[in-house]
């Protein structure tokens, strides 16, 4: 069988803002519709991984091969994130990882290398994330049209769903947008410019020489699928200049979740799989420095693909930020008044690396002596690890590894402190009873404006705590059910 | 257990400063001064004492005993510092009195002291032990507000019903408070105030809380056969119990988070060492440590002064107060003290050593035998607890 898609997820941070409150802030041009926002504790590598859990609903994680992390947005440059990625969704060792990183192509770019490294042998399934929380400087329209968000691509050799029957790729050297190594937000040429020398023209030159190159022509497609400028107007242009009917444009999501830099093309490919029938055929492209282009076709499996939060359900799951305040505030746009609280205790590169398996992956022990699951907590400030003397019977180092990451769970108790230092207070925090057994205290986040309750189900996901000295510092946090 | 401090160990002296946000005085001088008043006290002198136990929570470090034989000029004897969480100056002479009823010492201070103000924080600053940064955004009351809301899930009591309750626990110590010379908040407070008051963490409101302060607070210790050549009226040590939790709660589904472990285990084997069968019949009052309005509250059930879940009604209907069947917290305990970690152990048994000798002035409880302290450390999950239960008679 043909190498293709074999599963896809996607993530949409919960919190989204009209584009109104932009404009309600500094004037200039009104932008239609709204965007997503990461919350403070979110960045590229959180969503990627929540998209990458998305994708692998069901599936084996110790079967894939590889974990391409596609972003222009990593936290480090030097270091990679796609090992992180690959440890916190509990892979194996003996795989292939890689950041693939420096242009609004990455994520086509990245699924068109993992389908070369398949078909020529060395892997039989490669997962594909790719994520982006692109910084806009405050006042422009950049800030108005980007939006964060992620999405996550199995490609493999079986159970294909959607095959790749072909792809066809432009390098091209101009930089009409551009982020240097000194910058913190994206710059961009006068726009006409960009557009006209750019996107506008290359994009529609990658699309012809595809079909040319595969002799399709518009009207085979059920659907063709491509991201968008930092405005809408010239998205539609080019389907219009390639023939393509209205109908047959997939939602690029702009007004919903806005620029999704590199994720943006396979965030709207995942929408345009959830609603595809087998036997379409998708025209799939991403304009960045040069485009790529490929031809799918969906196949009969994409029956079988269990459910996924995908686009649709995570797009429904919202809530509006009501002011621009809290987006400055979470994005760490201003200098916050520092809380009279203790310092934060220094990360130690030694401890995390020795717990990297509790930290990453969310794993604790069970005792064989008396079944009983357990997380190596001790408490607010002591984390027992690794977890020798079983806490209910005793027994020493008769421990085996226990994931508690992909436990549902219930709140026992739970308090929201507002004397807590916090970019985003007051703190929720929450002990927690996982199914299955096992206890946990745990940062709740994206509460969303939910009343909690004693005995209220939640569910863990991947966040950012805080940095020191660089040192970004994951770990894992309890949320209501998202959707 | 094999042996019992019961009657071995008197108190024969004592001191306290003035608690509260003391900008004008460092360490040494809480030291000094506690310890002038307990010699004075005791009719010591400094040159007389053979050994001292410090207790001190945050400053002295790498210090320990020279922590106090500096202040004190103490001159070449044998001091030791003991820390154990907000225990600290309880187990200090817990270890202390283990000395003298060994045989081993005769004339011992004591000393506890905390100078917190100077950190210039919010709240106590919380030191974070081997945990690699996977800190969750909590502080103390936001833990302690965990136990709230879990008692008042588990026994069906409505927010408005437990913030009433809450609110009791604080306005009776506000009210004691108001006759403690030497406590930091000396002020009534309204049940209104009380639950009106901005949220810290819910269900705790300001005055659910109590406060951060300075202060010192000082023993000097001799066997009990030797206690009535100092004084007349000494105060024997009952017993002294410290219970450490295995830091399990948070880890095991069996913690049901709305008692305290450590606090019912000490208890009863504070009990059983001074021969106590009823202790809400037989104690007279007790200092316990409400660091929060709930703490005191699901202590008076961990030491069996309450049923388990039943301690609203005996709030409710005063029991606990200054004129109630078994008053809690006479001098305003941690609510009017505050709570400056390595002096509230002694500052408690302070309370209960005035009141044993009928020099607790306006407060005065009518002829007590016994006394209870309760010194807390740590969060409920995972606590370590001291209870000490100290008389006037020996027997």
């Amino acid at each position: 069988m043909a190498t293709g898609i074999t599963s896809y997820g996607a993530y949409i941070p919960l919190h989204r803002m009209s584009r109104e409150i932009f404009y309600k802030s500094w004037g200039g041009a009104k932008m239609a519709g709204e965007r997503s926002v990461c919350n403070f504790d979110e960045d590229s590598m959180t969503m990627a991984m929540e998209s990458a859990i998305d994708c692998l609903n069901g599936i084996d994680h110790k079967g894939i091969d590889g974990l391409f992390f596609a972003t222009t947005t990593a936290p480090y440059k030097e270091k990679l994130c796609a090992s992180l990625l690959a440890t916190a969704l509990d892979m194996r060792r003996d795989i292939r990882t890689l950041d693939i990183t420096g242009t609004l192509r990455a994520g086509t770019s990245a699924v068109a290398t993992a389908i070369d490294t398949v078909n020529a042998g060395p892997a039989t399934s490669m997962l594909v994330t790719c994520s982006e929380q692109r910084m806009a400087a405050p006042a422009g329209d950049f800030e108005m049209a980007l939006g964060d968000g992620a999405a996550a691509l199995l490609i493999g050799d079986k159970n294909v769903i959607a095959t790749i029957e072909g792809s066809y790729h432009i390098s091209d050297e101009f930089s009409g947008i551009w982020r240097s190594d000194q910058d913190e937000f994206i710059r961009a040429w006068e726009d006409r410019m960009i557009y006209d020398k750019g996107y506008s023209l290359i994009l529609p030159e990658a699309i012809k020489g595809l079909m040319k190159k595969y002799d399709a022509s518009a009207g085979d497609f059920a659907k063709v699928v491509y991201n968008t400028t930092l405005e809408a107007r010239r998205h539609g242009q080019v389907a219009k200049s390639l023939k393509f009917e209205p109908e047959q444009v997939q939602d690029p999501l702009f007004t919903t979740v806005g620029n999704t830099g590199s994720a943006q093309s396979l965030m709207i490919l995942v929408a345009a799989l959830e609603d595809a029938k087998p036997g379409d055929k998708i025209l799939w492209a991403s304009y960045g420095n040069g485009a790529d282009a490929f031809i799918l076709k969906v196949t009969e499996e994409i029956k079988k693909l269990g459910e996924r939060r995908g686009i649709k359900r995570h797009l429904e799951s919202k809530r509006m930020l009501e002011n621009y305040d809290r987006y400055l505030r979470w994005r760490k746009l201003v200098t916050l008044e520092r809380a009279r609280r203790s310092e934060q205790t220094p990360i130690s590169v030694a401890g995390l690396h020795r717990d990297v398996a509790v930290a990453l992956a969310l794993y604790g022990v069970k005792c064989k002596a008396c079944g009983t699951p357990q997380f190596s907590q001790g408490g607010s400030y002591g984390y027992f690890t690794p977890l020798r003397v079983c806490v209910d019977c005793q027994a020493v180092d008769q421990m085996e590894p226990y994931k508690f990451s992909d436990k549902s769970a219930k709140i026992f108790t739970y308090t929201e402190d507002s004397l807590a230092d916090s970019n985003d207070p007051p703190t929720t925090v929450n002990v927690v009873d996982f199914d299955g057994g096992g206890r946990g205290v745990f940062d709740m986040t994206d509460r969303g404006g939910k009343d909690l309750s004693v005995g209220m189900e939640v569910e863990m996901t991947f966040r950012k705590l805080f940095t020191d000295r660089g040192i970004h510092n994951y770990f894992w946090k309890t949320r209501p059910l998202r959707c | 257990m094999t042996g019992s401090i019961k009657d071995r160990v008197a108190i024969i002296g004592m001191g306290c400063t003035q608690f509260g946000e003391l900008w004008d005085k460092s360490r040494v001088d809480l030291i000094v001064e506690a310890a002038q008043e307990a010699y004075e006290d005791a009719g010591v002198e400094q040159k007389d004492i053979q050994a001292a136990w410090f207790g001190n929570y945050y400053d002295t470090t790498g210090l320990t005993g020279q922590g106090l034989a500096g202040p004190l000029r103490l001159q070449y004897i044998p001091v030791t510092r003991v820390e154990n969480a907000c225990a600290t100056s309880s187990d200090a002479l817990r270890n202390a009195s283990y000395a003298v009823a060994a045989g081993i010492y005769d004339l011992v201070l004591v000393l506890g002291a905390e100078k917190i103000k100077d950190q210039g924080l919010s709240g106590l600053a919380v030191r974070n032990l081997d945990m690699n940064g996977l800190i969750f955004s909590m502080t103390m009351p936001g833990m302690f507000s965990m136990l709230a809301t879990k008692y008042f899930d588990r026994y069906n009591i409505s927010p408005e019903d437990g913030k009433h309750m809450l609110a009791h626990v604080s306005w009776k110590s506000h009210h004691n408070g108001t006759m403690s010379p030497k406590a930091h908040f000396r002020r009534e407070v309204s049940i209104e105030q009380i639950i009106n008051a901005p949220i810290i963490a819910w269900p705790l409101g300001l005055f659910d809380c109590c406060g951060v302060s300075d202060g010192s607070a000082a023993a000097i210790i001799v066997p009990a056969d030797q206690a009535k050549k100092y004084r007349d009226d000494p105060v024997y040590i009952k017993a002294m119990q410290l219970s450490v939790a295995p830091a399990d709660g948070s880890t095991t589904v069996k913690y049901d988070y709305t008692h305290v472990e450590s606090t019912y285990r000490a208890g009863i084997a504070a009990y059983a060492e001074a021969g106590v069968k009823n202790p809400r019949e037989e104690i007279s009052m007790a200092e316990v440590h409400d660091c929060f309005s709930i703490t005191e509250a699901v202590t008076m059930e961990d030491l069996q002064f309450s049923e388990r879940g039943k301690v609203k009604e005996d709030i409710e209907s005063g029991f606990f107060d200054l004129d109630g069947g078994l008053p809690v917290q006479p001098d305003g305990g941690l609510k009017c003290f505050g709570h400056p970690i390595g002096a509230s152990g002694l500052r408690m048994i302070y309370e209960m050593y005035k009141q044993l000798q009928g020099k607790a002035d306006q407060r005065q409880i009518k002829d007590p035998k016994l006394g209870l302290t309760h010194n807390l450390g740590g969060q409920p999950p995972h606590c370590t607890m001291f209870c000490g239960i100290f008389g006037k008679e020996l027997g």
